[in-house]
């Protein structure tokens, strides 16, 4: 009986050290940080594969020979950040939409993004100043977000 | 309007309690009479939730946009099959959907069971109306659909209505997109009902196989559902989302699999305990972990606690649901402990290679799947509460994990059911697997012949060989067996013999389907992309097909406008006709989207992207992805969900039982009458 269960330890120990070992290759592999755009800049240090959440700031998305450049911003601060990817950008990417960069941040306070996804703000959630606001002016219409 | 479906919602709260207290009460007194009302309640609960959901849908068709929700979710101009998927389209209604699910199935619990577990049902009701009871009461006060819009003015705020809606998420405006949440829904709900039996099971001290013969038929239909919400989810993202897969390790993504992969364990685990009276306290853990992570999966995707390309606005519910969570936790934890020393063992394992070792492995391996997606999905916040810093990991991370797991399992799926039960010979390994590892080396040799060097696509397609084989041949056997002695022809044999043991062979069904499966992720190691800028008479080429551009076209609809790139096939010289992506402007939401077009064979899969417009050259870019074997997934899915129904249906050696039982049952109230 004994022989049996370290057998069975053995067979388990072996498959659990494999994922194991793969788990932490994998990890380290494609962990990346996550930091907002104000923690970002209050270090004022250079970073390698972090990604920033914030919104596109309004206005100013630029687009000059094939390279865009947009400021993502979050309350008062905001950084100027180049796309050096090769995806297309998403649908949603759009002037005020939440967006979520991934690269590179140099010395020189610019974030070099490798990778960008963006949720349109009014995607689930009514937001007042959303897209339909706009179509449609309504007096009033502030109390959307009120109300739901 | 909006107040008949608030009442609907208040009084299913109102009713859920009274379930909750009058189930505990009637199971403790051992009364008939407050058990009695405990099911009326329940049914009371199923029939004011359905007001709701009825109200709702009303509200949605009608275009009623004095509520807040059809506004924020509907338009005019939406079609209405994509209408009636309005109520599952934001965060109130889901919750909503999700309450008037779980009052379905509590229902349907109830009148099942009007004759049967009547000295389990008080509890299991009770602990079902406990869960409606806090679906209900966030839905009502953290969510409610039923919110009206207003707007100020002088004379105070005065009810308001804005001319048309917001419109629905155009990304959810997809066929699948109409069936993938019910499907999800049903899965995360059902674990409620064999959830609720174990905690019966417990608290009345029935722990013997009982509530395990009971619950089998309510896992299998979560678990079917869940499987199939998941798959659908996949094919919604791979037909919509554009990036030319079909999962990509989201957050969301993640949860979903979770209670499915607990589920599996659950469900193979509950054999042994039945053939072996073994593994009690693992069973109990199982179906506490799987219902855990259907309530957290719904926790995780509704609260924006990690960021999601998916995920639902930042919301106000995370609190509630990690207390509710909490709750469950603790009291069906401390009801185990209470309960250990009725769940005492009734055998040892005798042998390594035997069909308990197997499924205790395949159990092993689909909980360290568990826990390495649970972990790398809520690392987010582990490392945020442990180290102030948010490290998220992302897919690669994922699949250098799942792809040796997921293969260990494929292995077993094969190999487990042709193990004899506590032990197995040389000898009847030796018969069992020659044949299945002769084919496999074979086809292996081939493909490495044939030019595959990719080792994970290689061992998994040797593998789904190994594991068909291995399950055709278990047909193969039984139909030869009853040709022999009962002397019917091959199929009749094969029809029988299912039938006679339709959880074995329906479940051996579902193994092909996993085969299927594995055979489709394998296409994804030889995936070849591409991209260009077209005008007219471009052309673009991958692999062997060469797309040549036609004319743009714009047009409109009253809910979007689009425009859309004509793309010529040939392959190898071959016309094939054409493909038509377009690009999508939704007018109500004012957002555009990418719609996918695809050219599907059984070998590969063409998927066209009209990604946008150059802003410089004023060209269409084009992506284009081949996806080998994609289709095998689908496929796997529908046979999988085939062979679920299949295990579902009573089998013949059951059916006689319950005859035998019905006519006793009979003689018996024949005697009493006289």
């Amino acid at each position: 009986m004994k022989n049996k269960k370290l057998k069975f330890a053995i067979g388990i120990g072996i498959i659990l050290a494999v994922v194991i070992w793969e788990a932490i290759s994998g990890f380290q592999q494609s962990k990346t940080y996550y930091v907002t755009v104000s923690e970002l800049t209050s270090t004022g240090k250079s970073r390698q594969r972090v990604r920033v959440g914030g919104d596109v700031a309004a206005g100013s998305i630029e687009r000059r020979g094939g390279q865009l450049t947009f400021r993502l911003a979050q309350d008062t601060k905001s950084i100027p950040v180049v796309y050096v990817g090769t995806d297309t950008l998403p649908d949603t990417f759009v002037e005020g939409a939440q967006a979520i960069v991934e690269g590179n941040y140099t010395a020189g306070g610019e974030f070099r993004a490798e990778k960008i996804q963006a949720k349109c703000a009014s995607k689930y959630q009514a937001k007042p100043g959303g897209p339909a606001d706009k179509k449609t002016p309504v007096p009033g219409q502030a109390a959307l977000a009120g109300a739901s | 309007m909006n107040q008949v479906g608030t009442v609907g919602l208040i009084a299913g709260l109102a009713f859920a309690v009274f379930g909750v207290v009058a189930g505990a009460l009637g199971g403790r007194l051992g009364s008939s009479r407050i058990l009695k009302s405990a099911e009326r309640a329940t049914l009371a609960f199923v029939a004011m939730i359905t007001l709701a959901v009825v109200v709702l849908e009303w509200l949605i068709l009608t275009n009623d946009f004095h509520n807040a929700y059809v506004a924020a979710h509907s338009n005019r101009d939406l079609p209405v099959y994509y209408k009636v998927a309005v109520l599952w389209a934001g965060q109130e209604g889901s919750l909503l959907f999700w309450t008037w699910l779980l009052a379905l199935y509590g229902g349907l619990a109830v009148l099942l069971n009007r004759r049967q577990n009547r000295q389990i049902m008080p509890y299991v009701i009770s602990i079902l109306m406990g869960t409606g009871a806090f679906f209900s009461a966030i839905t009502f006060f953290a969510a409610n659909p039923f919110g009206e819009l207003s707007v100020m003015t002088a004379n105070g705020a005065q009810p308001f209505a804005p001319a048309d809606g917001n419109g629905l998420n155009p990304l959810l405006q997809y066929h699948s997109m109409v069936i993938h949440p019910p499907m999800l829904y049903l899965g995360y709900v059902g674990f409620a009902v064999p959830f609720a039996f174990a905690m019966g099971a417990l608290i009345t001290k029935q722990l013997g196989d009982n509530w395990i013969r009971v619950t089998r038929r309510w896992t299998m239909v979560p678990w079917m559902f869940l499987g199939a919400g998941i798959l659908l989810g996949g094919r919604w993202a791979y037909s919509v989302l554009g990036w030319g897969g079909y999962w990509g390790w989201d957050p969301v993504e993640n949860a979903s699999l979770l209670p499915w992969l607990s589920g599996t364990a659950f469900l193979h685990s509950v054999m042994i305990q039945e053939k072996r009276g073994m593994l009690k306290v693992w069973n109990i853990v199982l179906v506490i972990t799987t219902f855990f992570l259907c309530i957290f999966g719904t926790f995780l995707t509704r609260s924006g606690i990690v960021s999601s390309v998916h995920a639902f606005a930042q919301s106000s519910i995370g609190p509630f649901f990690a207390a509710f969570l909490g709750v469950v936790t603790f009291f069906s934890v401390s009801l185990l402990f209470m309960r250990l020393e009725f769940l005492k063992s009734e055998n040892k394992l005798d042998s390594m290679v035997s069909r308990e070792s197997g499924f205790l492995f395949n159990n092993w391996i689909l909980l360290a799947a568990v826990f390495a997606v649970l972990w790398g999905t809520i690392f987010p916040v582990i490392s945020k509460a442990i180290q102030n810093e948010t490290v998220t990991v992302g897919a690669p991370y994922f699949n250098k994990v799942a792809i040796p797991i997921g293969l260990l399992l494929l292995f077993l799926t094969g190999a487990g059911p042709l193990l004899a039960w506590r032990k197995t010979s040389f000898q009847s390994l030796k018969r069992n697997f020659t044949l299945p590892l002769a084919v496999a080396v074979v086809v292996g040799g081939i493909l490495l012949a044939t030019g595959v060097r990719h080792f994970y696509a290689w061992v998994s397609l040797f593998l789904a060989v190994f594991v068909g084989v291995c399950t055709l041949q278990e047909f193969y056997k039984g139909a030869r067996t009853r040709q022999r002695t009962g002397g019917e022809n091959f199929f009749q044999a094969i029809y029988n013999l299912t039938m006679m043991n339709t959880r074995r062979y329906g479940g051996y069904v579902v193994h092909l389907g996993i085969v299927m499966l594995f055979v489709g992720f394998a296409g994804q190691a030889f995936q070849a992309q591409t991209k260009g800028l077209m005008t007219e008479g471009d052309e673009l080429r991958v692999k062997d097909y060469v797309l040549r551009a036609g004319s743009i076209v714009s047009g409109d609809t009253p809910n979007y406008a689009y425009q859309k790139i004509t793309l010529a096939i040939t392959k190898d010289g071959k016309p094939l006709g054409t493909l038509e992506p377009d690009r999508r402007f939704f007018k109500a939401s004012q957002q555009p989207t990418s719609h996918v077009a695809i050219r599907s064979a059984f070998s590969e899969d063409l998927y066209t992207v009209l990604a946008g417009q150059d802003p410089d050259s004023g060209k269409a870019v084009v992506e284009v992805f081949v996806n080998p074997l994609v289709r095998w997934v689908w496929m796997g899915g529908f046979v999988m969900f085939f062979g679920t129904l299949l295990a579902l249906v009573p089998s013949r050696a059951e059916r006689q039982m319950a005859e035998i039982r019905q006519a006793q049952e009979v003689a018996v109230r024949a005697s009493d009458a006289k």
